[in-house]
Protein backbone atom coordinates (compact mmCIF):
# COMPACT_ATOMS: atom_id res chain seq x y z
CA UNK A 1 0.00 0.00 0.00
CA UNK A 2 2.62 2.26 1.10
CA UNK A 3 4.88 1.56 -1.97
CA UNK A 4 1.93 2.37 -4.37
CA UNK A 5 1.58 5.51 -3.27
CA UNK A 6 4.64 6.90 -3.77
CA UNK A 7 4.54 5.19 -7.11
CA UNK A 8 1.51 7.03 -8.15
CA UNK A 9 1.19 10.73 -8.19
CA UNK A 10 -1.89 12.57 -8.23
CA UNK A 11 -2.23 13.98 -11.43
CA UNK A 12 -1.96 17.54 -10.07
CA UNK A 13 0.04 16.97 -6.96
CA UNK A 14 1.99 19.91 -5.39
CA UNK A 15 5.20 19.18 -7.31
CA UNK A 16 3.27 19.31 -10.85
CA UNK A 17 1.14 22.16 -10.11
CA UNK A 18 4.97 23.95 -9.32
CA UNK A 19 5.98 22.73 -12.83
CA UNK A 20 3.36 24.76 -13.99
CA UNK A 21 3.64 27.99 -12.37
CA UNK A 22 7.54 28.18 -11.61
CA UNK A 23 8.27 29.40 -15.59
CA UNK A 24 5.61 32.13 -14.80
CA UNK A 25 7.65 34.01 -12.25
CA UNK A 26 10.83 32.29 -10.80
CA UNK A 27 11.86 30.33 -13.39
CA UNK A 28 10.55 32.62 -16.34
CA UNK A 29 12.10 31.80 -19.95
CA UNK A 30 12.25 35.64 -21.27
CA UNK A 31 12.83 37.43 -17.71
CA UNK A 32 14.95 34.94 -15.98
CA UNK A 33 16.58 32.43 -18.58
CA UNK A 34 16.73 35.20 -21.14
CA UNK A 35 15.02 32.96 -24.21
CA UNK A 36 13.03 33.66 -26.63
CA UNK A 37 13.67 37.26 -26.82
CA UNK A 38 13.53 37.26 -30.97
CA UNK A 39 10.22 36.71 -31.36
CA UNK A 40 8.85 38.39 -28.34
CA UNK A 41 10.37 41.62 -29.91
CA UNK A 42 8.78 40.76 -33.16
CA UNK A 43 5.04 39.59 -32.67
CA UNK A 44 4.04 42.18 -29.95
CA UNK A 45 3.41 45.44 -31.65
CA UNK A 46 -0.25 44.43 -31.12
CA UNK A 47 -2.19 42.07 -29.16
CA UNK A 48 -3.82 39.61 -31.15
CA UNK A 49 -0.96 38.32 -32.75
CA UNK A 50 1.01 37.90 -29.78
CA UNK A 51 -1.73 35.99 -27.95
CA UNK A 52 -2.09 33.51 -31.20
CA UNK A 53 1.88 33.55 -30.66
CA UNK A 54 1.81 32.23 -27.55
CA UNK A 55 -1.17 29.84 -28.20
CA UNK A 56 1.41 28.66 -30.78
CA UNK A 57 4.19 28.47 -28.71
CA UNK A 58 2.54 26.79 -25.54
CA UNK A 59 1.21 24.14 -28.39
CA UNK A 60 4.23 22.99 -29.37
CA UNK A 61 6.32 23.11 -26.21
CA UNK A 62 3.66 21.42 -24.41
CA UNK A 63 3.28 18.50 -26.84
CA UNK A 64 6.59 18.16 -28.59
CA UNK A 65 8.00 17.66 -24.59
CA UNK A 66 5.18 14.84 -24.27
CA UNK A 67 6.51 13.55 -27.54
CA UNK A 68 10.14 13.48 -26.50
CA UNK A 69 9.08 12.24 -23.31
CA UNK A 70 7.08 9.44 -24.91
CA UNK A 71 10.36 8.52 -26.94
CA UNK A 72 13.07 9.36 -24.82
CA UNK A 73 13.73 5.86 -23.68
CA UNK A 74 14.38 4.50 -27.10
CA UNK A 75 15.98 7.85 -28.81
CA UNK A 76 19.70 6.89 -29.35
CA UNK A 77 21.89 9.63 -27.68
CA UNK A 78 24.21 10.44 -31.11
CA UNK A 79 21.24 11.55 -33.07
CA UNK A 80 18.98 12.59 -30.29
CA UNK A 81 18.67 16.51 -31.42
CA UNK A 82 17.61 15.12 -34.74
CA UNK A 83 15.06 13.40 -32.89
CA UNK A 84 14.13 16.30 -31.05
CA UNK A 85 13.84 18.72 -33.77
CA UNK A 86 11.50 16.43 -36.09
CA UNK A 87 9.03 16.35 -33.74
CA UNK A 88 9.53 20.27 -32.67
CA UNK A 89 9.48 21.14 -36.57
CA UNK A 90 6.54 18.66 -37.58
CA UNK A 91 4.78 20.55 -34.52
CA UNK A 92 5.43 24.09 -35.93
CA UNK A 93 4.62 22.96 -39.19
CA UNK A 94 0.94 21.31 -38.47
CA UNK A 95 0.86 25.07 -36.43
CA UNK A 96 1.10 27.29 -39.19
CA UNK A 97 -0.70 24.77 -41.48
CA UNK A 98 -3.90 24.87 -38.76
CA UNK A 99 -3.23 28.89 -38.66
CA UNK A 100 -3.09 29.33 -42.49
CA UNK A 101 -6.78 27.65 -42.62
CA UNK A 102 -8.76 29.12 -39.74
CA UNK A 103 -6.72 32.42 -39.23
CA UNK A 104 -5.62 33.44 -42.12
CA UNK A 105 -4.92 37.25 -41.23
CA UNK A 106 -3.37 36.14 -38.20
CA UNK A 107 -1.21 34.30 -39.76
CA UNK A 108 -0.21 36.49 -42.59
CA UNK A 109 0.57 39.03 -39.59
CA UNK A 110 2.58 36.60 -37.65
CA UNK A 111 4.41 35.53 -41.50
CA UNK A 112 7.71 34.04 -40.44
CA UNK A 113 7.32 34.24 -37.34
CA UNK A 114 5.85 30.54 -36.71
CA UNK A 115 8.30 28.93 -38.75
CA UNK A 116 10.48 30.47 -36.73
CA UNK A 117 8.90 29.01 -33.81
CA UNK A 118 11.69 25.48 -34.68
CA UNK A 119 14.66 27.67 -33.77
CA UNK A 120 12.90 29.18 -30.14
CA UNK A 121 15.21 28.03 -27.63
CA UNK A 122 12.64 27.75 -25.26
CA UNK A 123 11.25 24.47 -26.58
CA UNK A 124 14.93 22.70 -27.03
CA UNK A 125 15.86 23.63 -24.20
CA UNK A 126 12.92 22.31 -21.98
CA UNK A 127 12.92 18.86 -24.41
CA UNK A 128 16.75 18.72 -23.15
CA UNK A 129 16.87 19.64 -19.63
CA UNK A 130 13.42 17.96 -18.78
CA UNK A 131 11.51 16.12 -21.01
CA UNK A 132 14.51 13.52 -22.07
CA UNK A 133 14.87 12.68 -18.13
CA UNK A 134 11.00 13.02 -17.39
CA UNK A 135 7.47 10.94 -17.46
CA UNK A 136 5.33 12.37 -20.53
CA UNK A 137 2.49 13.92 -18.01
CA UNK A 138 5.27 16.31 -15.65
CA UNK A 139 7.11 16.75 -19.11
CA UNK A 140 3.59 18.08 -20.52
CA UNK A 141 3.31 20.10 -18.01
CA UNK A 142 6.57 21.58 -18.04
CA UNK A 143 6.14 22.61 -21.52
CA UNK A 144 2.53 24.30 -21.37
CA UNK A 145 3.87 26.09 -18.11
CA UNK A 146 6.66 27.11 -20.33
CA UNK A 147 4.72 28.35 -22.99
CA UNK A 148 2.48 30.14 -20.64
CA UNK A 149 5.16 31.98 -18.92
CA UNK A 150 6.62 33.12 -22.39
CA UNK A 151 2.55 34.22 -23.07
CA UNK A 152 2.80 36.42 -20.21
CA UNK A 153 5.42 38.59 -21.19
CA UNK A 154 4.54 38.63 -24.51
CA UNK A 155 1.01 39.51 -23.69
CA UNK A 156 2.21 41.84 -21.25
CA UNK A 157 4.38 43.41 -23.68
CA UNK A 158 1.89 43.81 -26.68
CA UNK A 159 -0.29 45.26 -23.97
CA UNK A 160 2.32 48.54 -23.31
CA UNK A 161 2.89 48.92 -26.89
CA UNK A 162 -0.47 49.01 -28.33
CA UNK A 163 -1.88 51.02 -25.45
CA UNK A 164 0.87 53.42 -26.12
CA UNK A 165 1.82 52.94 -29.99
CA UNK A 166 -1.25 52.66 -31.29
CA UNK A 167 -3.31 53.71 -29.18
CA UNK A 168 -5.75 50.17 -29.48
CA UNK A 169 -6.34 47.37 -27.77
CA UNK A 170 -7.47 44.51 -29.59
CA UNK A 171 -7.78 46.97 -32.62
CA UNK A 172 -10.52 48.87 -30.59
CA UNK A 173 -9.51 52.49 -29.50
CA UNK A 174 -9.37 53.06 -26.22
CA UNK A 175 -7.25 56.41 -25.95
CA UNK A 176 -10.54 58.54 -26.30
CA UNK A 177 -10.30 61.09 -29.24
CA UNK A 178 -10.65 64.20 -26.50
CA UNK A 179 -7.58 63.41 -25.73
CA UNK A 180 -6.21 63.68 -28.84
CA UNK A 181 -7.69 66.68 -29.96
CA UNK A 182 -5.75 68.12 -27.06
CA UNK A 183 -2.70 67.41 -28.73
CA UNK A 184 -2.22 63.93 -27.29
CA UNK A 185 0.24 61.98 -29.95
CA UNK A 186 1.01 57.90 -30.43
CA UNK A 187 4.51 57.11 -29.51
CA UNK A 188 5.45 55.88 -32.92
CA UNK A 189 9.03 54.12 -31.11
CA UNK A 190 6.61 51.86 -29.10
CA UNK A 191 5.64 50.13 -32.56
CA UNK A 192 9.20 49.35 -33.38
CA UNK A 193 11.24 46.30 -32.02
CA UNK A 194 13.62 48.61 -29.35
CA UNK A 195 10.90 49.45 -27.62
CA UNK A 196 9.90 46.27 -27.14
CA UNK A 197 13.29 45.34 -25.93
CA UNK A 198 13.12 48.05 -23.26
CA UNK A 199 9.75 47.10 -22.12
CA UNK A 200 11.26 43.52 -21.54
CA UNK A 201 14.08 45.21 -19.93
CA UNK A 202 11.25 47.10 -17.84
CA UNK A 203 9.12 43.99 -16.49
CA UNK A 204 12.65 42.15 -15.82
CA UNK A 205 13.55 45.61 -13.54
CA UNK A 206 10.19 45.04 -11.76
CA UNK A 207 10.18 41.65 -11.29
CA UNK A 208 13.82 41.44 -9.71
CA UNK A 209 12.69 44.49 -7.48
CA UNK A 210 9.67 42.44 -6.10
CA UNK A 211 12.30 39.16 -6.50
CA UNK A 212 15.53 39.89 -4.45
CA UNK A 213 16.60 36.39 -4.91
CA UNK A 214 17.01 36.77 -8.37
CA UNK A 215 19.39 39.30 -8.75
CA UNK A 216 22.83 38.33 -9.71
CA UNK A 217 25.58 38.87 -7.66
CA UNK B 1 24.28 1.05 -26.37
CA UNK B 2 22.97 1.45 -29.59
CA UNK B 3 23.90 -0.05 -32.90
CA UNK B 4 23.92 1.75 -36.22
CA UNK B 5 21.50 -0.30 -37.67
CA UNK B 6 19.11 0.54 -34.89
CA UNK B 7 19.82 4.40 -34.97
CA UNK B 8 19.56 3.93 -39.07
CA UNK B 9 15.96 2.59 -38.81
CA UNK B 10 15.27 4.44 -35.67
CA UNK B 11 15.69 7.92 -37.96
CA UNK B 12 13.69 6.24 -41.01
CA UNK B 13 10.98 5.28 -39.43
CA UNK B 14 10.62 8.67 -37.18
CA UNK B 15 11.23 11.01 -40.11
CA UNK B 16 8.14 8.59 -42.35
CA UNK B 17 5.53 8.97 -39.69
CA UNK B 18 6.37 12.56 -39.87
CA UNK B 19 6.18 13.16 -43.05
CA UNK B 20 2.86 11.21 -43.37
CA UNK B 21 1.23 12.88 -40.75
CA UNK B 22 2.26 16.60 -42.24
CA UNK B 23 1.05 14.82 -45.66
CA UNK B 24 -1.97 14.51 -44.66
CA UNK B 25 -2.76 17.41 -42.69
CA UNK B 26 -2.26 19.30 -45.79
CA UNK B 27 -4.20 17.35 -47.41
CA UNK B 28 -7.18 18.20 -45.44
CA UNK B 29 -6.39 21.46 -44.65
CA UNK B 30 -5.88 22.24 -48.34
CA UNK B 31 -9.30 23.57 -48.87
CA UNK B 32 -9.64 25.72 -46.17
CA UNK B 33 -6.37 27.57 -46.93
CA UNK B 34 -7.59 28.06 -51.16
CA UNK B 35 -10.65 29.60 -49.40
CA UNK B 36 -8.44 31.98 -47.61
CA UNK B 37 -6.26 32.64 -50.29
CA UNK B 38 -9.70 33.43 -52.78
CA UNK B 39 -11.14 35.59 -49.83
CA UNK B 40 -7.63 37.84 -49.41
CA UNK B 41 -7.74 37.87 -53.57
CA UNK B 42 -10.88 39.50 -54.04
CA UNK B 43 -10.51 41.70 -50.85
CA UNK B 44 -7.37 43.10 -52.65
CA UNK B 45 -9.08 43.89 -56.00
CA UNK B 46 -12.01 45.60 -53.88
CA UNK B 47 -9.62 47.30 -52.10
CA UNK B 48 -8.01 48.95 -54.53
CA UNK B 49 -11.08 49.55 -56.28
CA UNK B 50 -11.65 51.78 -53.12
CA UNK B 51 -14.37 49.93 -51.69
CA UNK B 52 -12.73 50.14 -48.38
CA UNK B 53 -15.27 48.47 -46.39
CA UNK B 54 -14.41 45.23 -47.69
CA UNK B 55 -12.89 42.53 -44.93
CA UNK B 56 -12.29 38.32 -44.65
CA UNK B 57 -15.71 38.49 -43.81
CA UNK B 58 -17.62 40.21 -46.43
CA UNK B 59 -15.39 40.07 -49.44
CA UNK B 60 -17.57 37.13 -51.31
CA UNK B 61 -20.94 39.25 -51.58
CA UNK B 62 -19.12 42.82 -51.86
CA UNK B 63 -17.06 41.02 -54.72
CA UNK B 64 -20.06 39.80 -56.74
CA UNK B 65 -21.49 43.19 -56.48
CA UNK B 66 -19.04 45.09 -57.44
CA UNK B 67 -17.43 43.01 -59.97
CA UNK B 68 -19.19 43.06 -63.02
CA UNK B 69 -17.04 41.67 -65.79
CA UNK B 70 -13.99 39.45 -65.81
CA UNK B 71 -11.85 39.36 -69.18
CA UNK B 72 -9.05 37.16 -70.14
CA UNK B 73 -6.40 38.93 -72.43
CA UNK B 74 -4.02 37.50 -74.99
CA UNK B 75 -0.64 39.65 -75.59
CA UNK B 76 -1.88 41.50 -78.13
CA UNK B 77 -4.91 42.92 -76.38
CA UNK B 78 -7.75 40.65 -77.75
CA UNK B 79 -10.78 39.53 -75.17
CA UNK B 80 -10.43 36.01 -75.32
CA UNK B 81 -13.34 35.25 -72.66
CA UNK B 82 -15.88 37.41 -71.23
CA UNK B 83 -17.32 36.13 -68.14
CA UNK B 84 -20.17 37.90 -66.51
CA UNK B 85 -22.33 35.27 -64.65
CA UNK B 86 -21.98 34.66 -60.97
CA UNK B 87 -20.69 33.59 -58.79
CA UNK B 88 -17.52 35.57 -59.88
CA UNK B 89 -15.20 33.40 -58.51
CA UNK B 90 -15.31 30.65 -60.91
CA UNK B 91 -14.45 33.19 -63.74
CA UNK B 92 -11.27 31.96 -65.85
CA UNK B 93 -10.09 35.01 -65.00
CA UNK B 94 -10.08 34.58 -61.43
CA UNK B 95 -8.01 31.20 -62.07
CA UNK B 96 -5.13 32.46 -63.57
CA UNK B 97 -2.26 31.98 -61.86
CA UNK B 98 0.05 35.24 -62.35
CA UNK B 99 2.90 34.09 -61.76
CA UNK B 100 3.14 31.39 -64.12
CA UNK B 101 1.69 34.00 -66.92
CA UNK B 102 4.44 36.40 -66.32
CA UNK B 103 7.16 33.80 -66.43
CA UNK B 104 5.46 32.31 -70.07
CA UNK B 105 6.16 35.97 -70.79
CA UNK B 106 9.59 36.24 -69.70
CA UNK B 107 10.51 32.95 -71.91
CA UNK B 108 8.67 34.17 -75.33
CA UNK B 109 5.53 32.01 -74.69
CA UNK B 110 1.95 32.36 -75.06
CA UNK B 111 0.61 34.11 -71.95
CA UNK B 112 -2.85 35.18 -70.52
CA UNK B 113 -3.63 38.14 -68.62
CA UNK B 114 -6.42 38.82 -66.61
CA UNK B 115 -9.12 42.05 -65.99
CA UNK B 116 -11.50 43.29 -64.22
CA UNK B 117 -14.23 45.28 -64.65
CA UNK B 118 -16.09 46.92 -61.78
CA UNK B 119 -19.37 49.24 -61.34
CA UNK B 120 -18.97 51.28 -58.49
CA UNK B 121 -21.02 54.78 -58.14
CA UNK B 122 -22.34 54.40 -61.86
CA UNK B 123 -18.56 54.64 -63.01
CA UNK B 124 -16.48 51.91 -64.62
CA UNK B 125 -13.12 51.08 -62.86
CA UNK B 126 -10.87 48.65 -64.34
CA UNK B 127 -8.92 46.41 -62.16
CA UNK B 128 -5.69 45.17 -63.26
CA UNK B 129 -3.61 42.56 -60.87
CA UNK B 130 0.35 42.68 -60.78
CA UNK B 131 2.84 40.96 -59.59
CA UNK B 132 6.89 41.16 -59.24
CA UNK B 133 9.63 40.93 -57.07
CA UNK B 134 10.55 42.93 -53.52
CA UNK B 135 13.57 42.52 -51.35
CA UNK B 136 12.58 39.13 -50.03
CA UNK B 137 9.90 37.54 -52.02
CA UNK B 138 7.40 38.26 -54.27
CA UNK B 139 5.37 41.06 -54.09
CA UNK B 140 1.69 41.40 -55.12
CA UNK B 141 -1.30 43.72 -55.56
CA UNK B 142 -3.69 45.53 -57.88
CA UNK B 143 -4.04 48.91 -60.01
CA UNK B 144 -7.47 50.09 -60.65
CA UNK B 145 -7.49 52.38 -63.13
CA UNK B 146 -10.92 55.60 -64.54
CA UNK B 147 -12.16 54.08 -67.45
CA UNK B 148 -9.96 56.12 -69.69
CA UNK B 149 -7.25 53.98 -68.26
CA UNK B 150 -5.50 57.52 -67.68
CA UNK B 151 -6.14 57.61 -63.41
CA UNK B 152 -5.25 55.67 -60.84
CA UNK B 153 -8.91 55.08 -58.93
CA UNK B 154 -6.69 53.16 -56.50
CA UNK B 155 -3.95 50.71 -55.32
CA UNK B 156 -3.06 47.73 -52.84
CA UNK B 157 -0.23 46.16 -52.56
CA UNK B 158 0.91 43.28 -50.81
CA UNK B 159 3.77 41.13 -49.95
CA UNK B 160 5.38 38.03 -49.24
CA UNK B 161 8.13 38.70 -46.41
CA UNK B 162 9.53 42.62 -46.72
CA UNK B 163 10.80 43.57 -43.72
CA UNK B 164 7.96 44.90 -41.43
CA UNK B 165 8.16 48.76 -41.15
CA UNK B 166 10.33 49.21 -44.07
CA UNK B 167 9.84 47.36 -47.10
CA UNK B 168 6.75 46.11 -45.58
CA UNK B 169 5.18 50.07 -45.85
CA UNK B 170 4.19 49.30 -49.11
CA UNK B 171 1.24 47.26 -47.85
CA UNK B 172 -0.01 49.82 -45.17
CA UNK B 173 -2.69 52.50 -46.72
CA UNK B 174 -0.30 55.69 -46.29
CA UNK B 175 1.76 54.23 -48.99
CA UNK B 176 -0.69 53.29 -51.47
CA UNK B 177 -3.09 56.62 -50.75
CA UNK B 178 -0.80 58.57 -52.54
CA UNK B 179 -1.31 56.69 -55.83
CA UNK B 180 -5.11 58.12 -55.83
CA UNK B 181 -5.52 60.54 -58.49
CA UNK B 182 -2.37 59.49 -60.40
CA UNK B 183 -2.02 59.67 -63.96
CA UNK B 184 -0.29 56.29 -65.79
CA UNK B 185 -0.74 58.65 -69.31
CA UNK B 186 1.00 62.10 -69.85
CA UNK B 187 -1.47 65.04 -71.61
CA UNK B 188 0.44 63.29 -75.45
CA UNK B 189 -1.12 60.01 -74.70
CA UNK B 190 2.24 58.66 -73.42
CA UNK B 191 2.94 56.04 -70.87
CA UNK B 192 4.81 57.25 -67.92
CA UNK B 193 3.88 54.85 -65.43
CA UNK B 194 3.58 55.95 -61.40
CA UNK B 195 7.02 56.04 -60.86
CA UNK B 196 8.40 55.05 -57.07
CA UNK B 197 10.71 58.60 -56.10
CA UNK B 198 13.56 57.92 -53.72
CA UNK B 199 13.91 61.05 -52.04
CA UNK B 200 10.14 62.25 -52.82
CA UNK B 201 8.08 63.29 -55.57
CA UNK B 202 9.18 66.81 -55.60
CA UNK B 203 12.34 65.87 -57.13
CA UNK B 204 10.82 65.16 -60.05
CA UNK B 205 10.10 68.19 -62.29
CA UNK B 206 6.81 69.83 -61.74
CA UNK B 207 5.06 68.62 -65.01
CA UNK B 208 5.90 64.89 -63.84
CA UNK B 209 4.97 64.99 -60.34
CA UNK B 210 1.29 63.85 -61.14
CA UNK B 211 3.35 60.62 -62.54
CA UNK B 212 5.24 59.82 -59.00
CA UNK B 213 4.80 58.90 -55.53
CA UNK B 214 7.19 58.72 -52.63
CA UNK B 215 9.37 55.86 -51.85
CA UNK B 216 9.74 54.27 -48.51
CA UNK B 217 12.21 55.42 -46.62
CA UNK B 218 14.46 52.74 -45.65
CA UNK B 219 12.53 50.60 -48.17
CA UNK B 220 14.96 51.64 -51.56
CA UNK B 221 15.13 48.13 -53.02
CA UNK B 222 11.34 47.17 -52.46
CA UNK B 223 10.51 50.60 -53.50
CA UNK B 224 12.41 50.10 -56.90
CA UNK B 225 10.47 46.81 -57.34
CA UNK B 226 7.03 48.63 -56.60
CA UNK B 227 8.22 50.75 -59.02
CA UNK B 228 9.33 48.18 -61.62
CA UNK B 229 6.43 45.88 -61.62
CA UNK B 230 3.96 48.98 -61.95
CA UNK B 231 5.82 49.57 -65.57
CA UNK B 232 6.10 46.00 -66.74
CA UNK B 233 2.78 45.38 -66.02
CA UNK B 234 1.21 48.16 -66.96
CA UNK B 235 3.32 47.69 -70.44
CA UNK B 236 1.82 44.39 -71.10
CA UNK B 237 -1.74 45.87 -71.16
CA UNK B 238 -0.93 48.65 -73.09
CA UNK B 239 -2.30 46.75 -76.33
CA UNK B 240 -5.58 46.41 -74.85
CA UNK B 241 -5.91 49.95 -73.65
CA UNK B 242 -4.92 51.44 -76.87
CA UNK B 243 -7.78 49.51 -78.58
CA UNK B 244 -10.31 50.66 -76.25
CA UNK B 245 -9.14 54.17 -74.49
Amino acid sequence: MQTEKTEREALFSPKNIKLLTGPLNMNNPITVQVLGICSALAVTAKLKPAIVMSLAVMVVTGFSNLVVSFLRNGIPPRIRIIVQLVVVATLVILVDQLLKAFVFDVSKQLSVFVGLIITNCIIMGRLEAFAMANKPWPAFLDGIGNGLGYGLILITVAFFRELFGSGTLFNYQVIPQSLYNAGYVNNGMMILPPMALITVGVIIWVQRYYNRSLIEK
Amino acid sequence: MYTNRYIFTYAAVLVIVAAALLSLAAMLLKPFQERNIAIEKMRGILTSAQVTEANANNAIPLFNKYITEELVLDPQGNVVNTYTQSPKEDAPAFKIDLKKQYYNKSQNKPYKLPLYIAQKDGKRIYIIPMRGTGLWGPIWGNIALTSDFKTVVGVFFDDKSETPGLGGEIAKPKFQKQFIGKTIFDDGGKFTSVEVVKGGVQKLPASMQIHGVDAISGGTITSKGVDAMLRNVLKSYLPYIKKNR
